[in-house]
């Protein structure tokens, strides 16, 4: 990081607290998003200046109800704030709660406080309270909880200037803790504190309970404290369930007597949205429209700057071409590394547009309504209604849809969404789909209105949609877990979006996937060109004479280049390689130039129409559909004698490559996210296994 | 005894216990604490979950966690 940060300071609260918003409004756009060391968790920083000059970075840890975590999420919080050496272990805390919920919120505030690192209490949302009409002796409120309060509204942004003055003042620790944790069990919390060489209480406590989960404890260390709670007889879920017990009447206490309420409870806007929202007939109705809108959009709005960024891709590879003199690494910029940068920016508008929807659709607080009622269908296919997030996602691009299942609390829910996500169609799909549908799908009415290409196309994303249900509910059976699964979930009042939030995801997704997806997809890219580029023995090396042999006297010079091309592909190590799984892939009704376009493609599924155009030998500069399109029309089979791309072939491509596992980012990020190749290797080979015997029914059912 | 379940749509009721050690943990610490007043408010159709009104906010479980919740009045 560029910038010398002279304090660390750490965001924490509950969900739904507004804590990302006042994120966003402390550091403005200068954050970052990265991992935490040795975690797959993202962590969102970025740098605040404060009013004595000195810079501070800011870290937004993910939203939590108490420092016991439930979710992977939730995890990295509990072991930022009990670590001290922790490298993110911050030196002040900024507690956010949300003032019109302020019970449940103070439980996380309390017990942040017996851990003793300087803290500051955030009231946020005032506004939301007042209309509720609570009256708060914020005075008095600080002094019992000991620690300095700011009341905030981080929509409008009142509090903020206060905020950052408060962080400024030396913040004295309380010499008490909140709560006497060690009445619960003096004797195990006084060993641990000796073994660890801690000062508080809270903290050893913490070690007791969470012993077992906290990733910075050696083996032998963890085996210690195991050894300490069995010699004192510790319970953790007794223990804990009396410390939150004791907590909540300490806090119940201070609120009842420092907030006053006039009872005003009458039927809120939230409850009246909800009755229709979670109807059993509208509510359905609702989701499905927002499903075919956001579809609507990742087709029809974000066509234009697509081809905009197409157009000026190919641009600037011809520009590059000219600029740099010819030879081996002028190729390899062009056709490499910009092809496949390419490939990889093309997808943004996409993919911006669909994280645009759901963070709207989250911001607003429809999201956990969506997930509300969807969890019973879910349910029973081994789903959870957590997966309609990434599952939705998904028909973008399955990477940030994959890292969107972490909040997902059940390992074995999650697992499952993981695996069967990458079945939804992704947009990387779709100019695949397209070519394909255009060559053998005739344009025409069927019933008079309905457009027989639009249907073959709807059918695709429905058939991926099925598998990915049906070996969700096989998976469901073959999976065993001891570990139950939870779905207690907070369903927050409906609010207006925030559209500097909205703005800050559609950011922080599209890079997520441009980095995820790019250097995978780039590197691969380069291998690819290498392989096209280059070939063993003499037929490669000497392609020039071989192809003026076989081209008539009359061929012109451009014709010549596009047999050349051809007919080094076909020579080179990625056409060897074509020839060799030619036979695998004879009974779908491939040959082995599909052949080669099905090994490129293996990178990204796209790349194949760019691999299409290289082997049937279309100049650079007519690379549109239409060319490729009328090509492959006129391509005989040379075994039949017959047109080449017949609907079977096209039908059982299309199958094939609905569900293929071919995207190694997506590879790259299931590994991540499951800690090991096992997981996407069993999903390569499953995937690929039902990709061939369905393109396999598919072209004997056609033809 | 009662349990959430056998509340009707808007019944008010008072939690007196539970009936699962680790999820009673999980649930206190979302706010429901024995002696604390809730009402039912929402309900998924087809035995999905639903949504209990509980310390000034709504919070969804699932049926069976529901029926961990007991209640009287």
């Amino acid at each position: 990081m560029a910038a010398k940060k002279d304090l660390k300071i750490a965001l924490v609260g509950n969900p739904n607290s507004g804590k990302t918003t006042l994120f966003n409004l402390l550091t403005g756009l200068k954050q970052k998003t990265g991992n935490f060391p040795g975690v797959t968790v993202d962590k969102k920083s970025g740098m605040l200046k404060l009013p004595d000059g000195r810079i501070a970075e800011l870290t937004d840890l993910p939203g939590t109800y108490s420092i016991y975590p439930k979710t992977l999420d939730e995890q990295i919080v509990q072991e930022v704030l009990l670590d001290q050496d922790h490298p993110q272990h911050p030196d002040v805390i900024i507690v956010v709660a949300d003032a019109s919920n302020l019970k449940r919120n103070l439980l996380l505030f309390t017990q942040i406080r017996d851990l003793n690192i300087p803290c500051v209490l955030v009231l946020n949302m005032m506004d939301l309270a007042e209309r509720r009409k609570l009256k708060f002796d914020l005075r008095s409120l600080a002094i019992d909880l000991g620690v300095k309060i700011v009341p905030t509204n981080s929509r409008s942004g009142v509090g903020i200037e206060t905020l950052k003055n408060v962080l400024v003042q030396e913040l004295k620790t309380p010499k008490k803790p909140f709560y006497p944790v060690k009445d619960l069990a003096e004797q195990t919390i006084e060993e641990i504190k000796s073994v660890f060489n801690l000062n508080e209480d809270y903290r050893a406590y913490q070690y007791a309970q969470q012993n077992v989960r906290l990733s910075f404890l050696t083996e032998a260390q963890r085996e210690e404290i195991e050894e300490i709670k069995r010699n004192n007889g510790f319970y953790d879920v007794p223990t804990q369930s009396q410390e939150v017990l004791g907590r909540y009447a300490l806090i119940s206490e201070i609120v009842d007597r420092n907030i006053k309420t006039e009872q005003a409870n009458e039927l809120s806007l939230t409850q009246r949205i909800d009755k229709i929202v979670t109807h059993k007939v509208f509510g359905y109705a609702i989701f499905a429209a927002i499903l075919l809108l956001i579809f609507q959009a990742i087709f029809a709005w974000a066509e234009w700057p697509m081809a905009l960024i197409e157009t000026s891709m190919a641009d600037l590879s011809t520009w590059v071409k000219e600029a740099l003199p010819a030879g081996v690494i002028n190729d390899l910029i062009t056709d490499g590394i910009i092809a496949g940068l390419a490939g990889v920016v093309v997808f943004i508008p996409q993919i911006a547009l669909l994280f645009g929807f759901i963070s709207l659709l989250e911001e607003s607080g429809y999201m956990s309504r969506a997930v509300f009622l969807m969890d019973r269908i879910m349910r029973s296919f081994g789903l959870n209604g957590k997966s309609v997030v990434p599952l939705v996602s998904g028909m973008a691009c399955a990477i940030p849809a994959i890292m969107a299942t972490r909040n997902i609390e059940s390992w074995k829910d999650r697992l499952i969404t993981i695996f069967v996500t990458p079945f939804m169609s992704c947009s990387a799909r779709l100019p695949v789909y397209t070519l394909l549908i255009a060559l053998v799908v005739p344009q025409k009415d069927v019933l008079g209105f309905i457009n027989l290409q639009g249907l073959v196309l709807t059918s695709l994303y429905l058939l991926g949609l099925l598998a990915a249900i049906l070996s969700a509910w096989v998976m469901k059976f073959i999976l065993k877990s001891r570990e139950r699964s939870y779905f207690i979930m907070e369903l927050p009042g409906y609010k207006l979006p925030k559209w500097k939030n909205v703005g800050l995801t559609i950011y922080e997704k599209s890079t997520t996937f441009v980095f995820e997806a790019g250097k995978v997809i780039v590197a691969i890219s380069i291998i690819l060109w290498v392989l096209a580029s280059y070939g063993p023995g003499e037929r490669f090396n000497n392609a020039e004479e071989f192809v003026l042999r076989e081209l008539p006297e009359s061929a012109t010079e451009e014709e010549f280049e596009n047999a050349l091309s051809a007919y080094k592909l076909e020579h080179s190590y990625a056409g060897r390689f074509g020839k060799l799984i030619e036979p695998a892939i004879k009974p779908l009704g491939y040959d082995w130039k599909i052949g080669i376009a099905l090994i490129t493609s293996f990178a990204a599924r796209e790349v194949f129409v760019g691999t299409i155009s290289t082997i049937y030998s279309i100049g650079a500069d007519e690379e549109d559909e239409l060319t490729i399109k009328e090509k492959l029309a006129k391509e005989i089979n040379p075994r039949t004698g017959e047109k080449m791309y017949t609907p079977a072939l096209g039908f059982s491509l299309m199958v094939f490559y609905a569900f293929a596992m071919q995207c190694m980012s997506t590879l790259a990020v299931v590994y991540r996210e499951t800690k090991g190749w096992k997981w996407p290797f069993i999903q390569t080979i499953y995937m690929s296994a039902v990709a061939y015997l369905a393109a396999l029914a598919t072209y004997n059912i056609f033809s | 005894m009662r349990n959430v379940t056998h509340l009707k749509l808007h019944e008010k009721a008072v939690i007196k216990g539970f009936t699962d050690e680790v999820l009673s943990v999980k649930l206190m610490e979302m706010g429901c604490l024995p002696g604390t007043e809730i009402s039912l408010e929402l309900t998924a159709p087809w035995g999905g979950p639903i949504a209990i009104g509980v310390a000034g906010y709504q919070l969804s479980l699932r049926r069976t966690e529901a029926s961990s919740i007991l209640i009287e009045g």
